[in-house]
């Protein structure tokens, strides 16, 4: 059969349509099928909507693998390390990004950028260097800023509102019940509150978290070390703490946790992270709790706690500065996928600014600055001010590649100190400064 | 002189005419047989007890990371030296001890209680043994989760018991989150659930003991604390030392109950050693110095047990 002039052009036309917008058909799609793997949370089932989106422009089905938060890292790095394919995208810790480079678990992406227009200017820098860069700050892209996330406060605005408790407050500490705006001024009113009998219940201040097994004291105590002084490592000479870990300053700031701890925790949660804070929140126990922006969503919309009641507020800035610590994750595509061009076509997918803001929009966390600096975005929801201002203040943890021991050793020490009082804050850094350096010699880094 | 059961032999030499039969058949001999036998298990246990125990030895001396790409190093004893200078893992077998001796202590006394009240005849007697042997046919896992259910400072019945004797208002403390508190509630769960096991041991050494004896010491009028101090407990005192020997070994590697009460927290004062070689193996994946204390673990308990045995045969012969 031979085809006229006009056919083939028509054919020519629908190619490079298709070829132009670099998706396939849902006919050329159908059987294929991408795995996306990240934690059991909130987010996850917005991304399971949004991916709705993918499978109806490319016809490529999306699975998801969602693993609760106190096993993921666990069971995504021993996939990552025994170059399972069960996931061919992963949504990872910000921690994991240096044992993922370093190990070639994730595929590097900066060709894939280049040729796409992907640019990391178009997001949040801190997300950048956080969820994407590997080593830090220099351009070698293995992620996607995917998930922007940090700590930071909600407090019971009601209560707050109660006049007959503003009115003592402002006897007491001759100011007004606000929000706090420094660590001090959050120990004045968490102590202010403990013990109060608040709608027929006894309340108590605040709730930090306090659990030891995984992360979550060590997220907990950053966001009052890091406004006291501590820092890493020397910013002139990489892996040396001496004097940054272990300084007067840090070992002040985590004085001020035990003690915001010590008085104002309610009885229990000794070893307590996101849930118990938001069940306490919940469930009308705390006035103010320390937690990931990522709840908030939910929590705004709550039926006892939501709407009217709630309030938000950053992170309280202390003698040292203003800052917060870093959450979210990178969306990255595993190395050992077996279908990483269409993983790859997931990520170009993912980047485009409206699916960044419907991402938003359906509660996810986008790290676009055009959807989070927008004034929609602003306006959208009474977290979102301080969302914006938190992302531009964080600090995040080391991103080793033995990122878990690290983290584990601080865990140790700090809850050894916070919650079970031994020692001094000073010994507790000054032991902390010794695991350090024996993990980072074993990694063949040089901390003296 | 050798007195001989005619059954017996009989079937002895079926056996063996059996067996003869078999190995004629199959061309093997005696010895054959008997390696034939005894060879599957063998090489099971070589398969999931020796080996694993070898492979274990070798790593110790390594650095390998088992989350991780990179080969293993040949570190020789620095592991070992790593451990055994480390005053954390000291204070984590101060913990041990601890929980082991006061665990120990515990249950042998209430067991041995139990197990003299259950001796005597009395009305449901049945239904008391059936109810005292519960707890150990649970699940540590489900031990360690009703627990932590029963401790919760705000709904679990076990503080408001408390409260109900003492004033203390129930939310105002934690048993499992309290620093002075939370060793004695392992003690306290662990002792629970195992006091039954030891009753039912001791219970097994009074049993064993003829009534003839009593009779006897009953003729000569001794008191029943005479009869208590000079019979029962002499006599039992071989089954208790057993008791001792199963649950210091199954309190000194206990790890499923403790870690779903505590996790070894607050901070690391119920971190036992068992827990503390969980973390170095599963959660910082430090294998080869796992291995080393695992190794240093098997030797303590090995090398315990043998004294122990030792002493176990010594009283006997008394």
């Amino acid at each position: 059969m031979r085809m006229n002039r006009s056919n083939l052009s028509l054919l020519c036309c629908a190619g490079t349509l298709a070829v132009t917008l670099g998706v396939s058909s849902s006919a050329q799609a159908e059987g294929k099928s991408l795995t996306m793997c990240w934690a059991a949370w909130d987010p996850a089932n917005a991304l399971v909507e949004l991916d709705k989106d993918f499978t109806k422009a490319t016809g490529i089905e999306m699975k998801h693998e969602f693993v609760p938060w106190t096993s993921y890292a666990d069971h995504f790095i021993n996939l990552l390390n025994s170059r399972s394919t069960e996931c061919d995208l992963i949504i990872g810790d910000s921690q994991w990004i240096g044992g993922a480079a370093e190990n070639k678990w994730y595929v590097k992406l900066n060709d894939f950028f280049e040729k796409n227009k992907i640019s990391m200017d178009t997001f949040l820098p801190a997300t950048v260097v956080g969820y994407a860069e590997w080593p830090k700050n220099t351009p070698n892209y293995w992620g996607l800023p995917a998930m922007a996330d940090a700590v930071g406060w909600t407090y019971r605005k009601d209560w707050f509102a109660k006049p007959e408790l503003r009115a003592e407050f402002k006897a007491k500490y001759n100011r007004e019940l606000e929000p706090p705006k420094t660590w001090d001024e959050l120990l004045e009113v968490s102590k202010f509150f403990t013990g109060k009998e608040i709608d027929g219940k006894k309340v108590y201040g605040s709730y930090v978290f306090s659990e030891r097994g995984s992360e979550g004291i060590t997220m907990g105590v950053t966001n009052a070390m890091y406004n006291y002084g501590f820092q890493y490592d020397d910013p002139k000479k990489p892996y040396h703490m001496t004097g940054f870990v272990n300084s007067p300053g840090a070992a002040k700031g985590m004085d001020v946790y035990k003690e915001l701890f010590t008085c104002c925790q309610p009885p229990g949660l000794t070893n307590a992270y996101m849930q118990e804070g938001l069940d306490a929140f919940k469930s009308g126990q705390v006035a103010m709790q320390m937690n990931w922006y990522a709840f908030f969503p939910g929590l705004a919309k709550d039926p006892n706690v939501g709407g009217d009641k709630i309030g938000f507020f950053k992170n309280p800035a202390g003698p040292a500065g203003q800052f917060t610590q870093l959450g979210g994750q990178g969306l990255s595509v595993v190395a050992a996928s077996k279908d990483v061009d269409d993983a790859l076509l997931y990520v170009k997918w993912f980047a485009q600014p409206d699916i960044q803001q419907k991402w938003t929009d359906l509660g996810g966390a986008s790290a676009s600055k055009a959807v989070l600096e927008s004034d929609a975005f602003k306006k959208s929801a009474p977290y979102a001010p301080s969302f914006v201002e938190s992302m531009g203040m964080v600090k995040d943890f080391w991103a080793e590649p033995l990122y878990v021991p690290l983290m584990l050793d601080m865990q140790n020490r700090v809850h050894d100190y916070v919650v079970a009082n031994k020692g001094t804050s000073q010994q507790a850094l000054d032991s902390l400064v010794k695991d350090w350096i024996k993990v980072f010699k074993q990694e063949g880094k040089d901390p003296s | 002189m050798t007195v001989t059961n005619p059954a017996r032999s009989l079937a002895e030499a079926a056996a063996r005419r059996g067996s003869a039969r078999f190995a004629a058949r199959a061309g093997l001999s005696d010895r054959a047989v008997a390696w034939l036998f005894i060879l599957p298990t063998m090489l099971l246990l070589l398969a999931i007890n020796i080996f694993p125990l070898i492979w274990a030895i070798r790593l110790s001396f390594t650095s390998l990371m088992a989350n991780l790409p990179t080969p293993a190093r040949f570190v020789g004893l620095d592991n070992y030296v790593d451990i055994l200078t480390d005053e954390d893992i000291w204070a984590n077998f101060r913990v041990t001890a601890h929980f082991v001796f006061w665990t120990i202590a515990l249950q042998i006394l209430i067991g041995l209680g139990l197990a003299l009240l259950i001796n005597q005849k009395f009305r449901g007697h049945s239904f008391w043994t059936t109810i005292i042997l519960l707890p150990m046919m649970l699940s540590p896992a489900v031990v360690g989760n009703f627990w932590t259910l029963l401790f919760q400072p705000q709904i679990g019945p076990f503080n408001y018991v408390i409260g109900f004797f003492t004033g203390v208002a129930p939310s105002s403390f934690s048993m499992i989150g309290s620093v002075v508190l939370a060793p004695w509630t392992i003690v306290l769960v662990n002792t629970w659930m195992w006091t039954p096991y030891v009753m039912l041991i001791c219970l097994a050494g009074l049993r064993s003991i003829p009534d003839y004896i009593y009779e006897a010491a009953e003729v000569d009028r001794a008191s029943p604390l005479r009869q208590f101090w000079s019979i029962t407990l002499p006599m039992v005192l071989p089954f208790l030392m057993l008791a001792v020997l199963f649950q210091a070994i199954q309190s000194f590697v206990m790890f499923d109950m403790v870690n779903l009460l505590t996790s070894g927290g607050p901070g690391s004062t119920t971190e036992t050693v068992s827990i503390t070689l969980k973390r170095a193996a599963f959660e910082k994946w430090q294998t080869g110095y796992a291995s080393a204390l695992a190794v240093i673990l098997f030797v303590t308990i090995f090398g315990a047990a043998n004294v122990y045995v030792r002493a176990l045969n010594w009283v006997k012969q008394q």
